[in-house]
This record gives structure tokens, C-alpha cells and sequence, in this order.
């Protein structure tokens, strides 16, 4: 599904560059979960927006579903993330003057989905995550995992092959945050490959791999045993 | 399209109500700018209206010529020589000057210094100035004759029949209050006139009174035994003439006739009313015209204002517009929405304004209706509204521009990383 390949980044910091990302390679395949870890600083969150094409890498490929991403304008980046990508943020970045349902329904909306249909998908996926009753709601209504509920519903309303989730339990309590790997861990048996930045061991262990990240290189790289979030609930 | 897709307006509705406080306050900047304008210009139009309707009982483009004494010796005549104009320069004016429409020989007893006659009706009497004129004169200055009267007319004058306009005044002091004039006799300097109607006196102009009798100008002559002198003339030029370039004309020819020299500008004596129009015109023109900057640089400030609100609008919004572009929004997108919440803006603003001004000015109309102000019918033509309407949304797409750059010029992830 992710194939990159000798991937090199780096940020100019006053007169120095910084070299941030230092020859990444490694491939996701179809309908896996995995967390990319690291502590701050390590490039993890570099990678993330780079696989999300928020940015750009400076060397190295970058191939998603077989296709390659390169020179890419905005207009393009813009067409590929809705169709490929869906975004969870830790900030949830929900628009706080648009309903539960309006916020899941915006990325059909750039798809140019009917308005009725749209309305129909969104309140699908709400009530997948469990908060069809909260779809007339305000994000200020809402606590922070009901939030990151319609984040998640929003990133999967777009029906994209990846959902990039970056630190998605970083403003959530441990109970909370279990929740919602657990229906991170659902949405991915149910076929859908998910990559997930994180620097928490616990959440990192209800992935099915862990990518370890130092100093913008790969250090390890290992299939773990999936704990089931739901055991933890 | 973008424009008539109601998720667009969903959209652009949905970022105008966030801050609903400052939305309203930004359009009306606009608003008032609109607002100035609709009711200079309407206020402008209805002094012009008002002008012209004082004025519509006389050819715009009329003039008088009147004779008095040469200043210059010529021809071998000596200087202070006095001029006495003729029927003759009648018929020399109306085959030379072919801008000439129409040509009014007067001549009056009193007014200009002599005695007026003296008028009797039974017990009354009274002095009134008494006016010989030819029908023709209806047509320079509307002659309003109340009902069951006339105007002289040309059988008056071929039979020097000796009728009589009289004055609302005259008919007042000279008759019962319920006595009907026409066809009563009243005795001009001891000669009976039979009444044919009674001139309604409007106010404006100024060039007449409420008392004056005319009669027709063969009968003046007799009475007084003036011959051919001609008191002054009365003169309307073609609507499309130049009614400046026919008063020079006029008096070069009666210069000619009289054995005037072309230097002495003092001989003849000329009023031009067309010159007076024009002034009025002038003056309302640049009222029009004044009002017209006025409010196009006051609507230029407010669409500004807008533009300046939008852009500290886009700051604050940087993150929101960060995660449409991570979810899939265009450049284009977000550029178009920006531009769109702008041209709204402006028009909302634009059309409540033009709403708010034409209430002013009916309100105004209504103020000065029975007053002397001249003011009447204060509109603002529908071409000026349109294209102060197409100038908002130029000016407001133009604005808006400038905070869609900007949207579109901060990258997804900084506006993400933004908190």
C-alpha cells in the first residue's frame, strides 16, 4: 500500500539546515496497523505529513496504492489526500462552528458528493463510532473522545485506502484513549490500514507492528502481538 | 456552478456567522457608503427636478432683447442715441436666424417706469400694467388661463378687437367675489375691453405679476398710438439650439438695423434664460457628479474595511483553512470561498444601503413637499444604482483577492501546526 524508499528531509533553521529524516525505507502493506513511535524530535511526525503529502520530502520515493507521489501542486496534493488519505489529528481540528455531522460531512463535500447522500454517508459513520445521537451537536458540546469519534468518523467518511492518525490519544485521559483504539483497532480489522504516531507504549502495543524512529533513521522495525484495547475497557 | 450551489452559500454562511458582531459591523461600512451615495445623488436629482419644474412654465431656451442707448457714436450718429425697436425686426429676425422658434413682439404700458393704465370696473378701479401681445407668446412662457377663458389669439389681432386678459389680482380687486369676468367690460384708460380670461399667476420665473392685463398688440397700438415700437422682445430658440450663440446673433442684427456700432455693447439690452438654466444645470450637474465621488470613495473605504476584515478573519480561521486543505479543499476552493464571502458581503451591504437611502429620500420628499424648497421626486437613475452595484462586486472581488492569497499562500501543515 506505502512504499518509501531512501526518504531524506531536512529543515533550514536560521543558517543550519536540519537534518530531520535521514534515508527512511520501509513499506506498509494492505490493511495493516501500524504505530510509528519515537521520542519528540525523532522525525516521527515529519514522516507522518510527508506520507500525508502536507509536505514534501526533499530526496527518496514515495509510492502509495501504486501511485507514485511526486511533484505534486496543491491542487493535486489536495485531490490525492481526499482521495487516498484521511486525517486524525491530536487536536482533533474538528471546525467549531459546523455540527458533528457537517464536520464528517465536509471532505464528501470537496468530493463533490450530493448533499443528500452526503448527510446519508456522514450519519453512517457517526453511528459506527457510536455518536449518531451527538450529530446536531457542536464539537463545543462534545467531550474529547466523543470528538475524536467524529474525527475519526470525518477521516473515514472520505473512504480513503490510509487513515494517518497523529497522536490520536494525546489529549485524551487512559480510559478514553482505549476507547478510541478500540475502534481504531475495529475500523482496522475491518480491512482498512491505519499508521499511527504515537510515543505511548501501551497505545503503540495495540498496533500490529511498532516502527521505532531515532535521530530521522528506522531503528527497529517489529510485528508485535495486537493487545486488544477492548481488554483494557 | 459555484455560485448557485447551495453548499457553497452553506459554507460561506457558516464562516460569516462565526463572528456575527464583526460581520455586521464591517458591512456597515459599506452600507453607509452605499447609503451616502444613493441619497446625495437622489437628493441631487430632486433639487434638478425641482429646478425644472419651477421653470417648466418657460422655454428652457428662451431670451429677451430689449433697446436702450447707443454708448459708441457711429455712422455718424452721436453717442447716448436711444433705440427704439419695430415690428419690422420681427420679420428681419425670424428669416435670418433659422434657430429661432419663436418670436414674442411685446410692449407694456407701466411696469418700466411709466404709468400703468388705469383700470375701471363699475365702482373699481386700480392701475394695472397692461401689455400688448401677440398669441405666440403662449408658447414661450405657458400662458395657464382659468377655465371658460382664452388666451389673445390671431383673430383678436387681425381685428384689433379689444379683449382683454386680466390677472388673478385684477379680477380679485375688480370684481364680486362670485362674479364670473369673461365677457364683462372693464374700461382700459377710458376705453371698454371685453374680458376673455383670467391668467392664473404661478409663482417662480418672476418675470410676471398676479395684476397684469394683456391685450392684443394691434389694439395696444392704437390705444396708445405707439405705431411699430416694439418694447422688447421675447424670443424661444429650437430645443437643440444654442440659445447663447442665437442671443449674439439677435442683437448683431438688430445692431445692423439700427445703425448701431458692433462695439457698443451697451445699446442693446438682452436676458438669457437658457444661460440661467444652465447655471442651474451646471450647479445640479455638479452636485450629481460630486455626490457621485463622495459616495464611490466612501463605498471604496467600506469595501476596504471588508477586505481588512477578511484578512484578520483568514489569521484566525489559518488552522480551520489548514484542515479543509488536508481534507481535500483546493487552492481554488478556498480561494473562491473567500472571494465569494467578500462579493457577498459587499452586496448585502450594497443592497441594504440602496434599501435605506431610498427611504431617506422619500422621507426628505415628504419633509419638503409643501415647502419652497425645490425638491421634487428625488430618484437616483437605475443605470447609477447598477453600476454602483457592479462596482461593489468588482471592488469586492478585487479586495477579496487579497486574503484569498493569503489562505491559499499558507501551506496545509503550517496552518496545521499553527495553535
Amino acid at each position: 500500500m506505502i512504499e518509501i524508499k531512501d526518504l531524506h528531509k531536512s529543515y533550514k533553521v536560521g543558517k543550519n539546515a536540519l537534518h530531520v529524516l535521514k534515508g527512511i525505507n520501509f513499506n506498509i502493506e494492505e490493511g495493516e496497523l501500524v504505530a510509528i513511535m519515537g521520542s519528540s524530535g525523532s522525525g516521527k511526525s515529519t514522516l507522518l505529513n510527508i506520507i500525508g503529502m502536507l509536505d514534501v520530502a526533499d530526496k527518496g520515493s514515495y509510492t502509495l496504492d501504486g501511485v507514485p507521489i511526486k511533484d505534486l501542486d496543491e491542487t493535486k496534493a489536495a485531490k490525492y489526500r481526499n482521495k487516498f488519505l484521511g486525517f486524525i489529528f491530536q487536536s482533533f481540528n474538528l471546525i467549531n462552528y459546523k455540527t458533528a455531522l457537517e464536520n464528517v460531512a465536509l471532505p464528501l463535500y470537496y468530493q463533490k458528493v450530493p448533499r443528500k447522500e452526503r448527510n446519508e454517508k456522514a450519519m453512517k459513520y457517526l453511528k459506527d463510532v457510536g455518536i449518531d445521537d451527538w450529530a446536531t451537536h457542536l464539537p463545543s458540546e462534545l467531550s474529547g473522545g466523543q470528538k475524536q469519534r467524529v474525527a475519526i468518523a470525518r477521516a473515514m467518511a472520505a473512504e480513503s485506502k490510509v487513515l494517518l492518525a497523529d497522536e490520536p490519544t494525546g489529549a485524551l485521559d487512559s480510559t478514553t484513549s482505549y476507547e478510541v483504539m478500540q475502534l481504531i483497532q475495529e475500523i482496522n480489522d475491518s480491512g482498512k490500514t491505519i499508521l499511527v504516531v504515537t510515543h505511548e507504549n501501551d497505545i503503540a502495543n495495540m498496533c500490529k507492528r511498532i516502527v521505532l524512529l531515532k535521530d530521522g533513521v528506522i531503528i527497529e522495525d517489529k510485528k508485535i502481538n495486537q493487545v486488544w484495547a477492548s481488554d483494557h475497557v | 456552478m459555484l455560485i448557485f450551489n447551495r453548499d457553497t452559500w452553506q459554507e460561506i454562511f457558516g464562516s460569516i456567522q462565526k463572528n456575527k458582531a464583526r460581520t455586521i459591523i464591517t458591512v456597515i461600512g459599506v452600507l453607509w457608503g452605499i447609503f451616502i451615495y444613493i441619497v446625495l445623488s437622489g437628493a441631487a436629482k430632486g433639487l434638478d427636478n425641482g429646478f425644472e419644474e419651477r421653470f417648466a412654465d418657460v422655454a428652457m431656451n428662451s431670451m429677451f432683447a430689449w433697446a436702450q442707448q447707443t454708448s459708441v457714436p457711429y455712422a455718424g450718429f452721436k453717442t447716448g442715441r436711444p433705440i427704439q425697436l419695430k415690428l419690422t425686426d420681427v420679420q428681419v429676425l425670424n428669416t435670418r436666424i433659422p434657430e429661432i422658434q419663436y418670436i414674442a413682439p411685446r410692449i407694456v404700458k407701466g411696469a418700466f417706469g411709466g404709468a400703468a393704465g388705469s383700470v375701471v370696473h363699475g365702482q373699481r378701479t386700480g392701475s394695472y400694467n397692461v401689455y400688448g401681445d401677440y398669441p405666440v407668446l403662449s408658447k414661450i412662457f405657458t400662458q395657464k388661463i382659468y377655465i371658460g377663458g382664452r388666451f389673445i389669439n390671431n383673430g383678436d389681432i387681425e381685428e384689433d378687437r379689444k379683449v382683454c386678459v386680466i390677472g388673478e389680482r385684477t379680477k380679485k380687486e375688480l370684481f364680486k367675489k362670485d362674479e364670473d369676468p369673461i365677457g364683462k367690460y372693464i374700461r382700459i384708460d377710458n376705453v371698454f375691453f371685453r374680458v376673455i380670461g383670467v391668467a392664473k399667476f404661478e409663482e417662480g420665473g418672476g418675470f410676471a405679476q398676479d395684476g397684469d392685463i394683456n391685450i392684443p398688440f394691434s389694439t395696444f397700438r392704437k390705444l396708445y398710438n405707439t405705431g411699430d415700437d416694439v418694447g422688447w422682445l421675447a424670443i424661444a430658440a429650437y430645443d437643440d439650439a444654442d440659445v447663447i450663440k442665437v442671443e449674439g446673433d439677435v442683437k448683431n442684427i438688430l445692431k445692423k438695423i439700427h445703425k448701431i456700432s458692433p462695439e457698443d455693447d451697451r445699446a442693446l439690452g438682452s436676458f438669457n434664460l437658457g444661460e440661467i438654466f444652465n447655471k442651474i444645470n451646471g450647479f445640479a450637474k455638479g452636485l450629481t457628479f460630486l455626490s457621485m465621488v463622495v459616495g464611490i470613495a466612501t463605498i471604496v473605504a467600506g469595501v476596504i474595511g471588508i477586505g481588512n476584515i477578511l484578512l484578520i478573519s483568514v489569521k484566525e480561521r489559518t488552522k480551520e483553512l489548514g484542515v479543509r486543505r488536508a481534507l481535500g479543499a483546493t487552492p481554488s476552493e478556498v480561494r473562491g470561498q473567500i472571494i465569494l464571502e467578500s462579493v457577498f458581503l459587499t452586496m448585502v451591504a450594497g443592497i441594504f444601503g440602496i434599501v435605506l437611502g431610498s427611504f431617506v429620500l422619500k422621507g426628505i420628499d415628504v419633509l419638503t413637499q409643501d415647502s419652497d424648497i425645490p425638491y421634487t421626486n428625488p430618484t437616483v437613475p437605475i443605470p447609477l444604482v447598477l453600476g454602483a452595484l457592479f462596482i461593489m462586486v468588482v471592488l469586492g472581488t478585487l479586495i477579496g483577492l487579497i486574503p484569498a492569497q493569503r489562505a491559499v499562500s499558507i501551506k496545509p501543515i503550517d496552518a496545521l501546526r499553527e495553535e
